[in-house]
């Protein structure tokens, strides 16, 4: 089993959660240790409940795991949703003057920092966040240097003043720690790795930019608008022109528009905001206009759960705009698998000039991982495709009527030519068009036309498929369980099935990144060897389930699906699993213990 | 390089013809509108490459179909938020946006609404004809009051829109309202449109002689003033134009309403944009700046 440390640290919003986080989060990166962050929040600007769950440790952590090391209560509402929940080996630090603790578990260490005594309280309102940092890195055996420096850094913009009254206060707290309280039976350990630590959207934010992104848009969404926020501070140093648009609608559409006219395009938003995207993604098919879209989801359905996780939008994904059309659909696996997916699904696009669906969730797009610098690659293969701008082409000659925007070929691809290039005027249509892109919809409906003109496009479906890898067993082929997931969930089923071969049952896992191309055939091949197959997704009704069989008719021995807001814990996915090799049921949908 | 048979110096009418003859039903408004345009390029001798005519859907949505320029006939209500695209990734290109008044202010309202405020540099041409035609007659938001309809089979009760009125208070920087039946006016206020630095807005009377049996071109003929005849009338007033805007009856003002040039269009405004059109940066991001970006996490 990994050693990890895991922080949680909860209160109301705009007390002051994050900041705590973000130190904790810094000293560890770069102590060389990986973390895994996880805020659990609502949609609410003050108040309410916040929970960030930090877990940080030598290799790599890819999910919040199952238990709090260290808690630390802003409030005394934290308190009481947390205490009851640290198991033997945990302590809690809070503040002695404004919450009472309850009565802790057995082996669980209260540790009350007398706030107003070691602190002016009337000067500094986060004193006690200060405090309590200082007193937990004691506890973890970290030297008060590296707090030391960050919050030099974090202040200094302030005036030295404010950093000397800061570091004076997370000294005290660092000092009476030392002195009063037990430290952790397991000190951080040090390596001399140094890491990055990246949310999702970050991360696909700067895979945009890595991909030669020149244009992205947005209409402000939860959980998608972080890429907007990376991507307008970072515009003018990237080269990137950034919009910010009037609807879903316009988004989409003006990204085509872009594309159109030759720059690679993006955009983000949440399922909502897909929704209204719906028809400019058959528009982007029918006119063969590359676009990538990115689907952070939520918990839907409607405005649904703003601020809360949910694998729900594939069916929406598979089924966006009417008609049948070539479309890539990606899930990333983790944090670091957000940056590599978008160079990626860009090719994809523009090799096959259709629309590129990266398929994210809150989970990832709001969460944070470290991240190994060296494996973010800023010189990834950009792959046009087949494009004719003003500066590649070859020439041609107005109106001599030889360039056909949309020749049919066996691949199905035919070269485009962008606005500007002399000799390739033409008309790019969302109405059935002629290979040179004369409308056949309406007054010259020609069946013959239409059908080869389908077949063309659909012809894409199959380079696409050989253009993507098929997915990959990982663990034991011989395993008692085989778990498969999609997406996100790989950290955490990773993780179950550790736990559960150290428990005697052996597991292994199959996760899908590619949605569309599915390669059905090799999931097949692998999963007639499973000896029990057990789909874990973050939804109701199994949506990955219902497409795998509809795409394969396979039918796995059980499922585990949760869809109250919160991210699988690997817990969950042990005692389901359990529960279901013992025959008590073939469906389980644990329950969420902390209430967040 | 091979050479261009035609010398895109010396652009002609033949040039712009296209690929398929208009079908829009005869005596159409469009075909005017159409053969404006035609002009209007040709006299500012833009090479046919370098234009791009974007539509949404409709009957005059079809007007790409029918001129040899770069042409995407797009989602209807969407041409504009597609334009802006086109027009940020390259703005060297001339781009032309033609469509409906059903398409622009209907279905497309609210991006009509912030393409203006926006100040993207496009011509956008609405063939108003106060009808929906390719749907078979139904009320559109120009539609009168009263105006009998097939969805409105008693009587129009809604009160149209003031597309005028609606450009200017939305800041529109070139406000302009031509005829089909005006074909040298028509022409004229193309060629201003195109050549204004900004959005330029210009509503065109281009009636439908299958649907609509009011607004037809012996109602506009009597009607129609140009302002252009009017000394005393200043396009740089702002209130003058607005309260022009609101004239209807047995008079009804075209040309232009109103222009300024003091604000900059978008891509002016954009630093990202200072290192020339979009299309030809560099594509990758210089590895030193990646590095920057990086180190920010760490």
């Amino acid at each position: 089993m990994k050693q990890t440390l895991t922080i949680g640290i909860g209160g109301a919003a705009g007390q002051g959660v994050a900041t705590p986080g973000d130190i904790f989060a810094k000293i560890f990166s770069r102590r060389g240790l990986h973390l895994n962050a996880y805020n659990a929040y609502q949609s609410i600007i003050r108040g309410g409940h916040t929970f960030l769950t930090i877990r940080t440790g030598p290799e790599k952590v890819t999910n919040m795991g199952d238990r709090i090391d260290l808690l630390i209560p802003l409030n005394q509402d934290a308190m009481n949703r947390h205490l009851k929940l640290l198991t033997p080996g945990a302590a809690c630090i809070y503040n002695a003057d404004t919450i009472k603790p309850g009565i802790p578990g057995e082996g669980i260490a209260l540790c009350p920092l007398p706030v107003s005594t070691l602190a002016d309280i009337t000067r500094n309102k986060v004193a006690q966040n200060t405090l309590a940092v200082g007193a937990g890195l004691s506890m973890m055996g970290i030297g008060f240097q590296a707090l030391e420096q960050v919050l030099t850094e974090q202040f200094k913009k302030k005036g030295d003043a404010v950093v000397t009254e800061n570091v004076e206060i997370a000294r005290a707290g660092y000092e009476y720690a030392s002195a009063n309280f037990k430290p952790f039976a397991w000190p951080l350990p040090m390596s001399s790795n140094r890491y990055a630590v990246l949310s999702g959207n970050i991360a696909m934010a700067m895979g945009g930019a890595a991909a030669a992104v020149k244009f992205y848009c947005a209409y402000p969404m939860s959980p998608s608008t972080g890429v907007l926020h990376w991507m307008a501070s970072h515009a003018r140093k990237a080269g990137i022109m950034v919009r910010q648009v009037e609807d879903e609608i316009g988004v989409v559409n003006m990204a085509i528009g872009a594309s159109h006219a030759g720059v690679r395009s993006m955009c983000a938003t949440s399922g909502g905001g897909f929704a209204l995207m719906s028809e400019g993604l058959g528009l982007s098919a029918m006119m063969e206009t590359p676009v990538v879209v990115i689907d952070c989801q939520r918990a839907g359905p409607s405005t649904g759960v703003p601020t809360k996780t949910e694998q729900g939008d594939l069916w929406q994904m598979l089924g966006a705009a009417f008609g049948d059309y070539p479309r890539a659909i990606a899930a990333p696996l983790d944090i670091g698998d957000c940056f590599k997916v978008i160079p990626e699904i860009f090719n994809i696009a523009d090799r096959f000039q259709c629309p590129g669906i990266v398929l994210c969730d809150l989970l990832l797009s709001e969460g944070r991982l470290s991240v190994d610098p060296k494996e973010l690659d800023f010189a990834p293969v950009v792959d046009r495709g087949e494009l004719i701008t003003p500066s590649s082409a070859s020439g041609g000659t107005n109106g001599d009527g030889a360039y056909k925007r949309y020749k049919i070929t066996d691949s199905g691809i035919s070269p485009r030519a962008v606005p500007g290039v002399p000799g390739h005027t033409h008309t790019a249509a969302s109405d059935e068009h002629d290979e040179d892109g004369v409308l056949i919809s309406d007054e010259f409906t020609n069946p013959t036309k239409r059908r080869a003109m389908m077949e063309k496009r659909m012809r894409k479906v199959r380079g696409i498929e050989a253009a993507v890898p098929p997915p990959l067993l990982s663990g034991p082929r011989d395993a008692d369980v085989t778990l498969i997931g999609w997406g996100s969930t790989k950290g955490v089923i990773e993780e179950a099935c550790e736990i559960l071969t150290e428990q005697g049952i052996s597991a292994n896992q199959l996760q899908i990144r590619w949605l569309v191309p599915l390669h059905g055939d090799a999931i097949l091949d692998i999963l007639k060897h499973a000896r029990h197959t057990i789909i874990v997704e973050n939804n109701y009704s199994g949506q990955f389930a219902r497409y795998l069989r509809s795409e394969t008719s396979y039918v796995p021995n059980g499922y585990i699906r949760k869809y109250d807001g919160e991210p699988f814990m690997p817990h969950h996915i042990v005692e389901a699993v359990k529960e279901q090799l013992g025959g008590a049921s073939k469906i389980s949908v644990p329950a969420h213990e902390i209430l967040v | 390089m091979a050479t261009a048979l035609v010398d895109p110096k010396h652009v002609t009418m033949s040039d712009f013809k296209g690929k398929v003859d208009p079908d829009w039903c005869p005596g159409c408004g469009d075909f005017g509108v159409l053969a404006a345009v035609q002009k209007a390029l040709v006299e500012l001798q833009i090479p046919v490459h370098d234009v791009v005519t974007i539509s949404g859907i409709g009957c005059s949505s079809n007007f790409p179909g029918f001129i040899n320029t770069y042409g995407m006939h797009t989602l209807h209500g969407r041409a504009l938020a597609v334009a802006t695209g086109v027009k940020l990734a390259n703005h060297q290109l001339t781009v032309l946006v033609t469509g409906g008044d059903g398409d622009g202010f209907g279905i497309g309202g609210n991006h009509f609404l912030h393409t203006m405020r926006r100040n993207v540099d496009l011509l956008y041409i609405v063939m108003d004809n106060q009808i929906y035609g390719l749907t078979t007659g139904q009320t559109s938001p120009t539609s009168r009051v009263g105006m009998k309809t097939k969805s409105m089979p008693f009587g129009n009760i809604e009160a149209p829109v003031n597309p005028i009125s609606l450009a200017l208070a939305a800041g529109a920087t070139f406000v302009a309202r031509g005829f089909s039946g005006e074909q040298k006016h028509l022409t004229e206020l193309i060629k201003q449109g195109i050549q204004h630095k900004g959005f330029s807005f210009l509503d065109v009377f281009s009636p439908c002689v299958t649907y609509n049996h009011d607004n037809t071109y012996q109602w506009f003929r009597p009607r129609v003033k140009k302002l252009e005849e009017d000394p005393a009338y200043d396009s740089a007033e702002w209130m003058a134009a607005m309260d022009k805007s609101l004239v209807w009856g047995d008079e009804i003002p075209i040309g232009k309403f109103f222009e300024r040039n003091d604000v900059p269009a978008l891509h002016e405004a954009e630093p990202v944009l200072n290192a020339g059109a979009l299309l030809y940066h560099e594509p990758r991001i210089p590895l030193d700046i990646a590095r920057s970006f990086v180190e920010e996490l760490m």
